[in-house]
This record gives structure tokens, C-alpha cells and sequence, in this order.
């Protein structure tokens, strides 16, 4: 058994299990705000690789600015879908909620295919090329400063949330909407922070999953993978989508390195069957409670 | 109120179709399906059949999820069931057709009843997302099983019934038509007596539904059982008129399909199904026509994929926003216009 | 129509069902020692009495007491920590909420819980699901079996329920869109539907005006001269109390703190100080100016 094999593998796994975390975490806010199940998160991240792709290959913006400007756009996609999409749906049985976010999905699908095609594209280099090596085991680049990316942003919205006065409305939100309006917190107008801000992460983890692996319009899969490491982790815990994230990332990379690319979704499905199964809250999750 | 509609048995206040209008408009449309066939172009017999399967397929599901409030996503996956099982049984053994759709609907039944199992632990939203994964796990095993042909499938010999090959679409109108028409009727019956009821109260109230008697387990597993008979059996069909099925041919794509089609035509009612089905059946083709209108050229049909794709989501939201009970209650809505007509109340 | 003490409905496990005459001592429900635990809080601690056939026993206590907890751990929703039910002499305390519904015991609830998908008219056919025949197979083919158990369901519902209730006007309506007193008489008309032995009801007449309450009243006292159905109730109306039942069961905190006739719980000192109150009003203010001075 090779053991530096087994290691890249789970750097591999922790590296791409970092973006897991990042898209969970957007999921996370929008699900802790609104308690919506957004299906569409893929697609959020796919909007973001493309607007970045548009501003820094289609409009030749240096990178600097796009990034930023594909972070903005994203968000400002996220704060419209909120408005027309999902505030209309305020009271209704969580399952049309849902199914609005798979409708959305087709949607941003559909938008993206008609303005840049069905092919897939290649996004520019921003990166540092000079492989890393840890003893024998070798991590990509893109890969690896992908996950120094997502821990960046991760940390800073950990801090915002603590700190910050709309991190704090956010969370006095999630835990009591009535409560949040008595003491004066304007609940729509936190709604739409959720939605930007989720858009916005879901961005900046859409041009790291698209610097790695490309451009195309299928590629909101990923969002299935974020949706198992919410479930596992918690769908209403942000700590759930960080350990879940690692976690998944692993478990996938193992599948992969050991049994074959085909068979990493399928792990992920089985995981998420046992955990369904076992621990349906998830690892960090609350219970629902019903009351007769 | 409808005027003139006092029934004096309680026969006929049970009745599926309770007037003599309404008797008389079923006349009028068995009618026009028998001479459809011998008017209609191929093009036109081809989606009538795709309508068809779709509306059985769609009726299915919303036993499941209409009726009963468990949401699936794995529709598309049963009717995988269904089609493999029909393939290989054709084309290995040879059996009469109408067996092999009936052997098809009960192993994609065992399939639903197995992914049922969770239903009473696993509620709401997760019971759709185990229903994902259980859709992608059966594709898995399409795709790598080696009596399923792997990657590249299989082809379907044409049924046979009574030694006439079914290999065009005006004769297999002849299959798919009827069977849905049975389908659909059973659907029908289902309501009107007791596991229906229970499907419905399961939905509203399970805990409730529970405590007036009804073993909770028991009827989720029968309503799983029975939409994924109905996905088998269209899935069957599927197969017999497409004649070649992939592991591509049910994707979740085609799952939200379904859902999609029960919420634009209204979940939980008969006529909703039927309508949803046939709506979003047609709009592709409605969308082609449209696109070859306005714009010229050869390029404008490569638009017509992400167009369909957009306006198949402004369907759903729209749909969920708006007309939450779908062109069911649209039609409701145009019905007793016409019956108060010209009353307004 | 059944005559009281000709309650009991023997259950031969097929669907049917046999009356069997009780011997008038047998309680037709008798609750024993029961604990009932969340977490650290005991909700119900060592509740037990009896109630007799063909009577109307009434529970009440402060809100909070446990008194739908009670209901719902009869009714099999919660399962006690300790202590046992008995039905009509059968142990039920490990039977599964439909098994209970098979042996005669129904409920309505606090807040409504009928099924807004629905016409009262099929609402009130759910409730004889339990002792229905009809399968699957029948269903889907209707003309048959299940067609001649749904006509025959229809005309004993139509003739036993739906006149006896008064609802004939709105058999087909949907349950969503009726007022509140109608949407309760609906329930109950579920509830009888179960063909029950003991019938419990969970504030039959909450937030009822007078009119709407002494129909309700009437319709419980004919419930137990015509059908012989033995009633268990929560209630807070105390008019309605006194003066339907005969057996009163007062629970505090979980515990049950009086039982006995109406008469005897109005004089019960513990239930005065806890529930009902004692002294007048003036002498309440008389009382509270002084302690403000």
C-alpha cells in the first residue's frame, strides 16, 4: 500500500473538500435565513465561473477586477432570484419552495447555455503554476491555492457573522423570525442579505471549481455533492457544512483514487442513503419536533 | 352551484362522470381517439403516443406525490426499471408483450417499494433527496450491470401482439393508448374508495391519518408500489416505441420532467396529470415552431435547447407563484364561468 | 341504535365485529400508573382511573396539566414510561395507533385535524377506513366489491351521521372553507364514523358561542342514549361540565388530584385552590387595594 498515494489522496480530498465547504456554507446562510433548500446552488456557482469568465476572457477586465466584478454580479443575481422567486413563496409548503430553487436551476441552465453555448470553456490563468510537494505527495496548484482561497473567504464570513452587525441579524433571524422583527431587525431585508451573500460565496467557489475543472453548462452537478455534504453536516449548521465539506472531500477523492472516477458520485449517494437512514439531522443539525 | 345536477341515487351522485354532458363530451373524445390514428400524420401519431406515455407516467407520480405528499424525484429511474426489464426480456426471451409490461411494472414496483422502505423515518425534503440519490445509484447500476448492456444500452425488437410487430407509430398507438386509458381509469377508482382516501389523509395529516387507523408504513409502501407500477409500465412502453433504451434515456432531468408536469397541470387531481403531461409535452414542439418562425437560418434551431430549458423553469416558478393548484384549477376556473353563465355567483 | 350496556365491540381480528353485553362493573377504559417523561420533565406522573361504560367522564386541569398529553399517550401518539391502558379489558398499552382505531377508540382533536384536501363527505368515509374490506386491487377495478362497500358506507353515513349531526347541507363542501363550530361537528361526525366505544373528544366546544355550544352539548347526550358510545372529555367549560357528566377527573402538574362526581370535584378543596377558584370579586379587590397601600 502506498502510503504517499493514500496521502495525496486525502490532500487531494481536503482540498477539494475546502470548496465543499465554501458552496455548503452558502447553502447553509441561505437555509439558516430562509430555511429554503436551494437545489440551484450548483447553478449559483456555475453563474459565478461564467460572469468571471465573461468580464476576464469576453471583456478582457485584468483579474483583479474581475473577480471582484463576478463576485458583485453573482450577487446581485442572487438578491433578484430572491426577490422574484422566493419572496413570493414566503408561507408556502417548503416543497414548492424547493421545487422553484430546481426550477431556477433550469433557468440559470438555460441562460448560460444561450449566451456563451453548450461547450465547454477554459477559464484564464490567475493562479501560481510551481507544483506544491509535501515529502513525496504532490498537490496540483490550482487545486491547492483553490483551497487557500475557500479557507480565506471562509474565515472571513465565520468573522462577519460573528462581529458584524448583519452576521448577528442573520443568525437572531434563523433562530426566531417573530422575535427578529420584534426587536426591530427588517426580516425581508435579511432575507436578501442571505441570498446575496450566499450567491456571492457560491461565486467565488464556482471560479475556483471552474479554474480546476473548466467551464460548462452541466456543471451545477457539483451542487448535488454540496447538497449530501449539507444533509450529512446539518442543513441549518455551519459548522456541519465545514465538516461535512472535509469530510465528503475525502470520502470522494478515496472513491476515486481506489475504485475508479465513476464511482465517486455514487459513494457520495450511498453516504448520503446511510446518513438519510442513520443520523437524518445530520451530524450537527437541530431535530424538527412534532407536535401533535 | 351547478344547475340541474341533483342526483336522486347515491349511485349516481358517485358516479365518475355525473351528467349527461359530461357522459356525452367521454363519448365525443373515445370517438376522436379511435379516428386519430387514420387522420394524423406521423408526425402528430408520434407525440400523440409521447403524450400518452408521459400522461401514464405523470399520472404515477402523482399518486406519489400528489395524492399521497411524498415528494420523488426518482420517477424517471422507475421507468428505467421498467424499460430494462421489458428490453431484456424481449429480446432474450421473446414473451408476449403485454406480459412483459406487466412484469416490467412489478419490478420497478419492488424497486419503488425498496426505496419506500425510509419513507417513515425520512420525511418532506430529505424523502426527495434519498429519492435523487436512489435515482442515481439505479442509473449507476444501468450503466455497469452486464445485462443491461452497459454504456451503450440496448435495442428493443418491436412488440407483437397476436403476430402483428408494432415497429410504426400508427400501430403502436393501438398499445400505448388503451393501456394508459386503463391506467389513468384505475387511478380514477383509486379515489373514490378507501386507499385513496388514506393516500390523501397521509398527505394532509399523517399523525391524524394514524390515529384514525390507517398503518402509516403500510399505505406509504402501497402508494410507492403503485406509482412506480405506473413508471414500469410507462417505462415499458417507453421502451416498445423508442425501441432502444440507454442509460441516458432516464435521467434526473427527466424525474423533474415529471414533477414538473404534476405542478403546471395541478397535483393531486386526475385531470391534472393529463393536462400537465400534455402541456409540457407539447411546448418543445410549440417552442420549435416558434423558433423556425421568427428567426431564419440554420443557427436558430441551436437556440432552441437553452430556450427550452429557460422556459421549462419560468414554467415551474411561474407555475408555483401564481397557480400553485396549476391549469387543473385554470379549467375548473373556465368550467364554472360556463356552467353560472350568465349568472356571475 | 344500541342500548347502554350493550356497548362492547368484541374485535374478531377480520374486520368484523361482535356487541357484546358488558357486565355493568367493567370499566370500558381503566388508565393505570401513567408515566410519561420528556426529557426531564414528567408531564403525566402516576395517572390512573376509570371510566364506566356508557358514561361521560370529563377531565380537567389548568392549562398545561397534561390533559392532551393523556389523550394523545391513550391514543397511542406517545408511548408512557410506566403504567398501562386497558380497553374494554385488553391490555393497549403496546398497540399501534391503528389497532387502537380497530378496537373501537376514536378521538377528535384541539385544533382541528381534519384533512383540508377533502369534502366533509369523504373526511367522514376515512373514518370507517379501519373497518373496511376494500384492497388495492379492488380499487382500481371499483365495479365490484368496492363499489358496493362505498354505496353502503354512503347511505349509513348519510342515515346514521349526517342527519344526526345536521351537516347535510354542506356534505360536499371542502372542509377548508367552513366556519369553525362546522368544521368541529365535521370531526365529530369522523370520529363516529370509527364506529368507537369510547369516544374522546379534546375541547369539544372551544371557542364556540352559546348557541353553537348547547348543540354540541345535545348531540353528546344523544350520543350516548342512541349509539350507547361511552365519552371521555377534555374540557374548560365548566357549565358544560356539571352539567353533561358523571365522572369528573381533575389533573394538576400531571398528577391527578380529584376524581369523583361532579358535586364531589366542585367541593374538592385542592381542586378550588388549583383550578376553580373560590371568593368573590369584591373581596378580591378589597384584598389587592390593600396590598397596594
Amino acid at each position: 500500500m502506498d502510503i504517499w498515494f493514500l496521502i495525496e489522496i486525502i490532500l487531494a480530498g481536503l482540498a477539494g473538500g475546502g470548496l465543499y465547504a465554501l458552496a455548503a456554507l452558502a447553502f447553509v446562510i441561505v437555509y439558516k435565513a430562509t430555511r429554503v433548500v436551494n437545489l440551484a446552488i450548483g447553478e449559483m456557482l456555475m453563474i459565478g465561473a461564467y460572469t468571471f469568465f465573461g468580464l476576464s476572457t469576453g471583456l478582457s477586465w485584468p483579474v483583479w477586477l474581475a473577480i471582484p466584478g463576478a463576485v458583485i454580479a453573482s450577487a446581485l443575481i442572487g438578491g433578484l432570484i430572491e426577490r422574484i422567486a422566493i419572496r413570493p413563496m414566503l408561507g408556502e409548503p417548503p416543497i414548492s419552495v424547493f421545487m422553484v430553487t430546481v426550477g431556477l436551476s433550469s433557468i440559470l441552465v438555460g441562460v448560460v447555455e444561450l449566451a456563451w453555448g453548450a461547450d465547454s470553456h477554459r477559464l484564464i490563468e490567475f493562479m501560481p503554476r510551481n507544483p506544491i510537494v509535501l515529502g513525496e505527495a504532490f498537490i496540483a496548484p490550482k487545486v491547492f491555492y483553490g483551497f487557500l482561497m475557500a479557507l480565506a473567504l471562509t474565515l472571513a464570513v465565520l468573522l462577519l457573522f460573528r462581529f458584524w452587525r448583519g452576521g448577528v441579524a442573520l443568525r437572531a433571524t434563523a433562530s426566531d423570525q417573530g422575535a427578529a422583527y420584534a426587536m426591530g431587525i427588517a426580516v425581508p431585508r435579511v432575507f436578501s442579505l442571505s441570498w446575496v451573500a450566499g450567491a456571492a460565496i457560491a461565486a467565488v467557489a464556482g471560479i475556483v471549481v471552474g479554474s480546476i475543472g473548466g467551464l460548462s453548462p452541466t456543471m451545477g452537478i457539483f451542487g448535488l455533492s454540496v447538497l449530501v455534504v449539507v444533509i450529512v453536516g446539518g442543513l441549518d449548521s455551519i459548522a456541519g457544512a465545514l465538516v461535512g465539506g472535509l469530510l465528503i472531500g475525502v470520502v470522494e477523492s478515496l472513491a476515486g483514487g481506489y475504485l475508479g472516477g465513476e464511482y465517486k458520485l455514487l459513494t457520495t449517494f450511498v453516504v448520503l442513503v446511510v446518513v438519510l437512514m442513520v443520523r437524518p439531522y445530520g451530524l450537527f443539525g437541530t431535530r424538527d419536533i412534532e407536535r401533535l | 352551484m351547478r344547475i340541474g345536477t341533483a342526483k336522486q341515487t347515491y349511485a349516481a351522485d358517485q358516479a365518475l362522470f355525473d351528467s349527461v354532458t359530461q357522459r356525452a363530451w367521454v363519448g365525443v373524445l373515445v370517438l376522436a381517439l379511435v379516428a386519430f390514428p387514420f387522420v394524423a400524420d406521423g408526425y402528430w401519431l408520434y407525440l400523440a403516443c409521447l403524450v400518452a406515455i408521459n400522461i401514464a407516467s405523470a399520472t404515477g407520480l402523482n399518486i406519489l406525490t400528489g395524492y399521497t405528499g411524498l415528494v420523488s424525484l426518482g420517477q424517471a429511474a422507475f421507468m428505467g426499471i421498467g424499460a430494462y426489464t421489458v428490453a431484456v426480456l424481449e429480446q432474450r426471451l421473446g414473451t408476449p408483450a403485454i406480459l412483459n409490461l406487466l412484469i416490467g411494472g412489478t419490478v420497478a414496483m419492488l424497486g419503488g417499494v425498496l426505496v419506500g422502505i425510509p419513507s417513515l423515518r425520512v420525511k418532506g425534503l430529505y424523502l426527495a433527496i434519498a429519492t435523487i440519490a436512489a435515482s442515481f445509484i439505479v442509473h449507476f447500476l444501468f450503466a455497469n450491470l452486464g445485462v443491461t448492456g452497459g454504456t451503450s444500452g440496448m435495442s428493443v425488437p418491436p412488440a407483437k401482439i397476436f403476430g402483428l410487430s408494432l415497429d410504426t407509430s400508427f400501430r403502436i398507438y393501438w398499445l400505448v393508448v388503451p393501456v394508459t386509458a386503463l391506467m389513468l381509469l384505475g387511478a380514477a377508482n383509486l379515489f373514490r374508495t378507501r386507499i385513496g382516501r388514506a393516500f390523501i389523509a397521509i398527505r394532509d395529516r399523517d399523525i391524524s391519518a394514524e390515529v384514525l387507523g390507517i398503518p402509516l408504513l403500510r399505505y406509504k409502501l402501497l402508494s410507492f408500489a403503485l406509482s412506480s407500477f405506473y413508471a414500469g409500465v410507462a417505462g415499458g412502453l417507453w421502451a416498445y416505441f423508442f425501441r432502444v433504451v440507454t442509460p441516458e434515456s432516464f435521467p434526473l432531468q427527466m424525474s423533474i420532467f415529471f414533477l414538473a408536469a404534476i405542478i403546471v397541470g395541478g397535483m393531486g387531481t386526475i385531470l391534472g396529470a393529463i393536462l400537465g403531461a400534455t402541456f409540457m409535452t407539447m411546448v418543445p414542439e410549440f417552442l420549435k415552431l416558434v423558433v423556425g418562425w421568427t428567426s431564419l437560418g440554420a443557427d436558430s434551431l441551436q437556440l432552441v435547447a437553452p430556450i427550452r430549458i429557460i422556459v421549462f423553469g419560468v414554467l415551474i416558478v411561474g407555475f408555483l407563484v401564481f397557480e400553485p393548484h396549476g391549469l387543473a384549477e385554470m379549467w375548473r376556473r373556465v368550467r364554472r364561468f360556463f356552467h353560472l353563465w350568465p349568472f356571475k355567483h | 341504535m344500541r342500548t347502554p350496556g350493550q356497548v362492547l365491540l368484541k374485535n374478531n381480528n377480520d374486520g368484523t365485529g361482535d356487541r357484546v353485553d358488558s357486565s355493568a362493573g367493567d370499566p370500558i377504559l381503566r388508565v393505570d400508573g401513567i408515566t410519561l417523561a420528556f426529557g426531564g420533565v414528567k408531564a403525566l406522573n402516576q395517572v390512573g382511573f376509570s371510566v364506566a361504560p356508557g358514561s361521560i367522564t370529563t377531565l380537567i386541569g389548568p392549562n398545561g396539566a397534561g390533559k392532551t398529553s393523556l389523550f394523545n399517550t391513550i391514543s397511542g401518539f406517545y408511548k408512557p414510561n410506566a403504567g398501562s391502558i386497558h380497553v374494554a379489558g385488553r391490555d393497549i398499552t403496546h398497540l399501534a395507533p391503528p389497532a387502537r382505531a380497530k378496537l373501537g377508540l376514536a378521538r377528535s382533536f384541539q385544533n382541528i385535524a381534519l384533512f383540508r384536501g377533502m369534502t366533509v363527505l369523504d373526511n367522514i368515509k376515512l373514518g370507517r377506513h379501519v373497518h373496511l374490506r376494500t384492497n388495492v386491487f379492488d380499487a382500481l377495478f371499483y365495479l365490484g366489491r368496492a363499489r358496493r362497500e362505498e354505496l353502503a358506507l354512503r347511505e349509513d353515513i348519510e342515515r346514521r351521521i349526517v342527519d344526526f349531526l345536521e351537516i347535510d347541507h354542506i356534505r360536499h363542501a371542502s372542509v377548508a372553507s367552513l366556519p369553525y363550530g362546522l368544521q368541529k361537528r365535521v370531526e365529530l361526525a369522523r370520529a363516529l364514523a370509527m364506529q368507537p366505544t369510547v369516544l374522546m373528544l379534546d375541547e369539544p366546544v372551544a371557542g364556540m358561542n352559546r348557541e353553537e355550544t348547547e348543540d354540541m352539548a345535545r348531540f353528546i347526550l344523544d350520543l350516548r342514549a342512541e349509539w350507547g358510545i361511552t365519552v371521555l372529555m377534555v374540557e374548560h367549560d365548566m357549565g358544560m361540565v356539571m352539567d353533561l357528566s358523571d365522572h369528573v377527573v381533575v389533573l394538576n402538574f400531571g398528577q391527578v388530584i380529584a376524581d369523583g362526581t361532579p358535586a364531589q370535584v366542585q367541593a374538592d378543596p385542592e381542586v378550588i385552590r388549583a383550578y376553580l377558584g373560590a371568593g368573590d370579586v369584591a373581596d378580591l379587590r378589597r384584598r389587592l387595594r390593600a396590598e397596594a397601600a
